[in-house]
């Protein structure tokens, strides 16, 4: 028996309850049903026992004392009271404590309503205060950041900003000043608290002391209504409530999700909601004509696009993006194209990601999984500005925990100083790097870091308990090299597991649902065919199609007549812009799917309005297959209908039919072909139970779903307010195991070498040149992408791509003070502000990419080897 | 020039070495930049917390508790009376009224010249000297209107400059020889009492198992 299975007894008001070793005794009352009050204590944050709100009586040599409840773990035989005279007059008297500087502004306070200070003095506090004297006053809120407001009058000090801060998000960015009387929270003076995180704060404040600038003064707690949601602004898939007041939508909450996102929310998924309802949004159908935009209604646009693909070869058909759909709506698009039109020219990658079939056919890991392994590696950038959420949990993990990190990358991330063993590799170079880590010979020149340190690390471990995150970090070199380091890693760790790092919205699902080249629903390979889908599509396509990159060049050759674009702005998102406007102008029919007009939007022949997030159902899958659901909360915006309506009536249009009428139907079909997806009825999804998501392939005999999460309205003020209320019940916990919704898998895939079903990279190489600097761009959490730039929040965060050079490429340049640098190549010249950055190898310049500003993407031609740009002083 | 001088930083460094954790150099390091400064700077501020690993909202953060750090400029001399109870009895409320005339400023302010800094103090463990006060932290009193007087001119006139220092250099941190600390024996005095420890709950689980099972 381990110590955390150990059970032990204790009383609560008369009541004998179990717990383990560890637990906090707050924590554990809880769960028996007893709610003590409390203000500091967060389920996710480590206890400080400083508000006092959770004085209880406990027995001890000395008779019953009070005791902090948070503060104090179990100890078996203890006895507990926390209703008695004694523990409700030191309640009390700890609320007339803290209310008596406290300014009771609550009319215009945006938590009256949901308010632990309200609720908890309502219950337990007392009806007069005795302080007559003056209260203390500060400046009436002060923007810490440009998200996020501090109320110093209403703060109670409770200590949960600050340690989310410094703890969770490991930037003490905040922090109380002064002392006694005079403590208050506070930012260093021209440091604003810009953390990708900072909403978080406001979330967990329990008073309107940090409240958001995007939700000031919106709506009345009472009057918001809500529907449980998946974030998808990324691929870690954030359980969160979306909430609306008067079919508008004005916030998003984290949910405690134990397997995602643990309550938090990253500020690009949390304030990402104004995109909804910005002024971008298409109203209604039309063409680009000549003479410029036409508006057109459903029949005439879905009439002309029938018409174009009746005169179209099959393979001369191609879709690119679909990311951000819900698995239904791809469904839908993967059958029209491939099933229908017989193209398998399909892909939901934006040339920024990885090889579909490595994450297709690899073992895949959990983040749970990925945060408990003997040895994480990653080979994936920075996930701090892609995956934020999975950041947080691999940093927890490895300063909580003791994760063991091996870190190989092309310069430093967010997470080196987590990492036991950084590896540096030069531009094009990941594949001999991994080699070398498995004991080939290594030339110098062209790494850094301590291989041997990494070769002992990685021998140390089982390698079945290893867990490989990856992704691409450079968009300026093909992604072959990291493919194939990746697989490498793979192959050679016997039994180790994948993490996906990819991270657009639902991309993960669009390669589960095969709309990518080469494979089809279920993670299969097209060239396997699979019985099931010829039962019920009307075709299959005849060889694998291009991905987008190649679709885009065999675009510039003519040979592209209708190519769908849904919700890819290419001009902005496309690794290649200049690549992207030259094919697009070749193109006789573009039709342009999207909720935003957008940079590319001008390229289409037509456009065709989609629904937007929070606007229909359906479900999504996240970076480790976890299957879970989107919350409609909203009527669709003007004529906006969701894809794959878009899909099933344009099959309509051409004499087809696809075979279903609702999102229900769909998911039925999923089953039905899908083997990954069998066993994961509706039933299963809708289930109290599920509400984390399920991950697929089932596992292959009984099926565990976790216990629905207990919404705690102190931990998290404002979900359960709304709708539910009283304290979090123990009784909404279901067990999950043998729920009878959820049948057997059958998924069974025999695993092969990854590395033998990708190309071989001969592409000439070259190291360090004296005339040239290598390119690195990697993507950044808020660029000029539409995704940011209709949020108006978000798009104020924006700040101009750097660059950054080795100190000794900084010399070379000749920069000393400024480091303003004209970076040229692929025909292309652009200007950007270089700093020093000592993690990178001399003969590397490392550029952030910058979505619509699509300056920095032209500089690159990845086709034949690594990029390269002169670069000279400004 | 508020960031460490090249000698001030050589101390700097030292101090950090006497630390295992290089965060428990902050509060020394802040003593050491109000020497060089008189008070802390935003820039000495932003200077420690790139040395001991954290960030200058923690710094600020640590030095705003304490109020022999300053993070605001004061005068040459911070004159701190106490208005505890012992110095009440026997006037110190009055003390600080006529300290804020004679200076011409409220309590917490500092003089247009830039030579005193007038604060209210608890107890200064200067009880017997009641009405007490202290000029950078070295004591005065018992202290009558016109002594304070008397204080003052001599201080303005030079006249106490051997006997107080001015603010900031009392700095208690400057070791000519850096003390060594004892690491390894501490670490074995730990390992040998947990070993300790354990085998005591060992034995008592032992007995209790034994017990239990009887
Ligand atoms: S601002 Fe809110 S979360 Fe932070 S200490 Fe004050 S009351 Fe607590
Ligand atoms: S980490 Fe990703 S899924 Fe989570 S809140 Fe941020 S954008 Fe949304
Ligand atoms: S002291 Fe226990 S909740 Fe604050
Ligand atoms: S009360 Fe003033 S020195 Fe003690």
């Amino acid at each position: 028996m381990t110590d955390s299975e150990k059970k032990l007894k204790l009383t609560v008001n008369g009541k004998e309850v179990e717990s383990a070793p560890g637990e906090m005794l707050i924590a554990a009352a809880e769960k028996a049903g007893v709610l003590i009050p409390r203000f500091c204590y967060h389920p996710r944050l480590e206890p400080v026992g400083v508000c006092r709100m959770c004085l209880v009586e406990v027995k001890g040599p000395r008779g019953f004392t009070l005791q902090p409840a948070c503060y104090i773990s179990v100890s078996d035989g203890m006895e507990v009271v926390t209703d008695s005279e004694k523990a409700k007059k030191a309640q009390d008297g700890v609320l007339e404590f803290l209310l008596a500087n406290h300014p009771l502004d609550c009319p215009v306070c945006d938590k009256g309503g949901e308010c632990p200070l309200q609720d908890q003095t309502l219950t337990f506090g007392p009806s007069e205060s005795r302080f007559v004297e003056e209260k203390r006053h500060f400046e009436k809120p002060i923007a810490i950041s440009k998200l996020v407001y501090l109320d110093r009058e209403r703060c109670i000090q409770c200590d949960r900003c600050t340690r989310f801060a410094a703890d969770i998000a490991g930037e003490a960015l905040i922090d109380f000043e002064g002392r006694g009387g005079a403590l208050h929270i506070t930012t260093f003076p021209d440091k604003p608290f810009a953390s990708y995180f900072s909403g978080n704060t406001a979330q967990i404040c329990p008073v309107g002391a940090l409240t958001t600038t995007p939700y000031r003064f919106k709506a009345r707690p009472w009057d918001l209504e809500q529907v449980e949601s998946t974030c998808v602004s990324c691929a870690v898939g954030c359980q969160m409530v979306v909430q609306s007041s008067e079919n508008e939508i004005v916030r998003y909450l984290g949910i405690d999700s134990e397997a995602v996102n643990q309550s938090w929310l990253c500020d690009k998924g949390r304030f990402g909601f104004e995109s909804v309802s910005s002024a971008e949004r298409i109203p209604s159908p039309y063409f680009n004509e000549p003479s410029g935009m036409v508006e057109t209604g459903w029949s005439q646009a879905l009439d002309a696009i029938a018409k174009a693909l009746k005169s179209a070869e099959p393979e001369s058909v191609a879709l690119i993006g679909g990311s951000h759909m819900a698995n239904e709506d791809i469904y839908a698009w993967v059958k029209l194209t491939k099933g229908v039109i017989g193209t398998d020219s399909i892909d939901a990658q934006l040339d920024d990601g990885l090889d579909p079939k490595i994450v297709a056919l690899s073992d895949r890991a959990t983040i749970q999984e990925a945060t408990q392994a003997k040895l994480l590696i990653l080979m994936a950038g920075d996930l701090r500005e892609e995956l934020p959420i999975l950041y947080l949990r691999i940093r927890s993990a490895a300063k909580k925990a003791g994760l063991k990190i091996l870190e190989i990358s092309l310069s430093e991330t967010s997470l080196s100083n987590e990492a036991e063993v950084s590896l540096r590799y030069f531009p094009g170079y990941a594949e001999e790097l991994v080699n070398g880590l498995f004991g080939a010979e290594v030339d110098p020149q062209f790494f850094a870091g301590d291989l041997q340190a990494a070769r002992a690390l990685v021998s140390s471990v089982d390698p079945a308990s290893v867990v490989v995150v990856g992704a691409r970090e450079n968009l300026a070199d093909s992604s072959l090299d990291p493919e194939r380091a990746i697989a490498k890693l793979l192959d050679s760790l016997v039994g180790s597991k994948f993490l996906s790092g990819l991270r657009r919205g639902n991309v993960n699902g669009a390669i589960d649902m095969g709309m990518v080249p080469g494979l089809v629903p279920g993670r299969g390979q097209l060239q396997d065919g699979n019985e099931a889908l010829k039962a019920k599509w009307k075709t299959l396509p005849r060889k694998v199609g291009r991905n987008s990159r190649e679709i885009l060049e065999s675009a510039l050759r003519g040979e592209i007549k209708v190519l769908f674009l849904v919700g890819a702005d290419l001009i902005s998102d496309f690794s290649d812009s200049a690549l992207a406007e030259k094919a697009l102008g070749n193109i006789p029919m573009v039709v342009g799917i999207d909720s935003l007009s957008n940079r590319t939007t001008s390229y289409c022949s037509v456009v065709l309005p989609a629904t937007a997030f929070a606007e229909r159902h359906g479900s999504t899958t996240n970076i480790e297959g976890r299957v879970s659901t989107l919350g409609k909360k909203l009527v669709g915006f003007s004529l906006s209908r969701p894809e794959w309506m878009i899909a099933v009536e344009l099959a309509a249009y051409m004499g087809e039919d696809l075979g279903f009428e609702s999102l229900h139907d769909i998911w039925g079909e999923i089953q039905e072909v899908s083997q990954l997806h069998r066993g994961l009825s509706i039933a299963a999804l809708g289930a109290p139970g599920a509400k984390e998501g399920i991950v697929v392939p089932l596992s292959a005999s009984k099926v565990q779903i976790s216990n629905r999460r207990v919404l705690d309205p102190i931990a998290t003020p404002g979900i359960t307010s709304v709708g539910v209320s009283g304290p979090p019940s123990s009784s909404a916990a279901i067990p999950g195991e043998g729920d009878p919704v959820l049948s057997e898998s059958t998924y069974s895939r025999q695993r092969s070498k990854l590395l033998e079903l990708l190309a071989h990279d001969d592409r000439a190489k070259a190291g360090p040149e004296a005339d040239n600097f290598a390119l690195v761009v990697s993507k950044r959490l808020y660029d000029h992408g539409v995704e940011v730039m209709s949020a108006k929040h978000l798009s104020e965060l924006v700040v101009p791509s750097k660059g950054r050079v080795s100190p000794k490429g900084w010399e070379r340049i000749g920069l000393n003070g400024s480091g303003l640098t004209r970076l040229q190549g692929n025909g292309a010249s652009v200007e950007l502000e270089l700093v020093v950055d000592p993690s990178l190898l001399d003969g590397v310049v490392k550029v952030e990419f910058d979505g619509a500003l699509g300056e920095v993407s032209k500089l690159f031609g990845v086709e034949n080897s690594t990029s390269r740009v002169k670069m000279e002083k400004v | 020039m508020s960031r460490f001088t090249k000698e001030m930083e050589t101390r700097a460094f030292e101090l950090l070495a006497l630390y295992p954790e290089k965060r428990s150099a902050t509060i020394p390091l802040c003593h050491l930049a109000q020497e060089q400064n008189g008070y802390l700077t935003e820039e000495s501020m932003v200077q420690i917390a790139d040395l001991v690993g954290t960030t200058p909202a923690e710094v600020l953060g640590a030095a705003s508790f304490y109020d022999m750090l300053h993070t605001e400029p004061v005068g040459k001399y911070v004159v701190g009376v106490c208005t505890n109870i012992a110095c009440l009895l026997q006037g110190g409320e009055e003390l600080l009224g006529h300290a804020e005339e004679k200076l011409g400023i409220a309590t917490g302010a500092t003089t247009d010249d830039g030579m005193f800094t007038l604060e209210d103090m608890e107890c200064i463990a200067h009880c017997d000297h009641a009405p007490a006060l202290q000029v950078n932290y070295r004591f005065f009193g018992p202290l009558t209107n016109d002594g304070f007087d008397a204080l003052v001119d001599d201080l303005s006139a030079g006249k106490l400059e051997s006997e107080v220092p001015p603010h900031g250099t009392l700095s208690r941190v400057q070791r000519k020889h850096p003390i060594a600390v004892p690491l390894e024996e501490i670490v074995r005095h730990r390992r040998d009492s947990d070993a300790k420890e354990g085998e005591r709950l060992a034995a008592k689980a032992a007995t209790e198992a034994k017990e239990g099972s009887n």
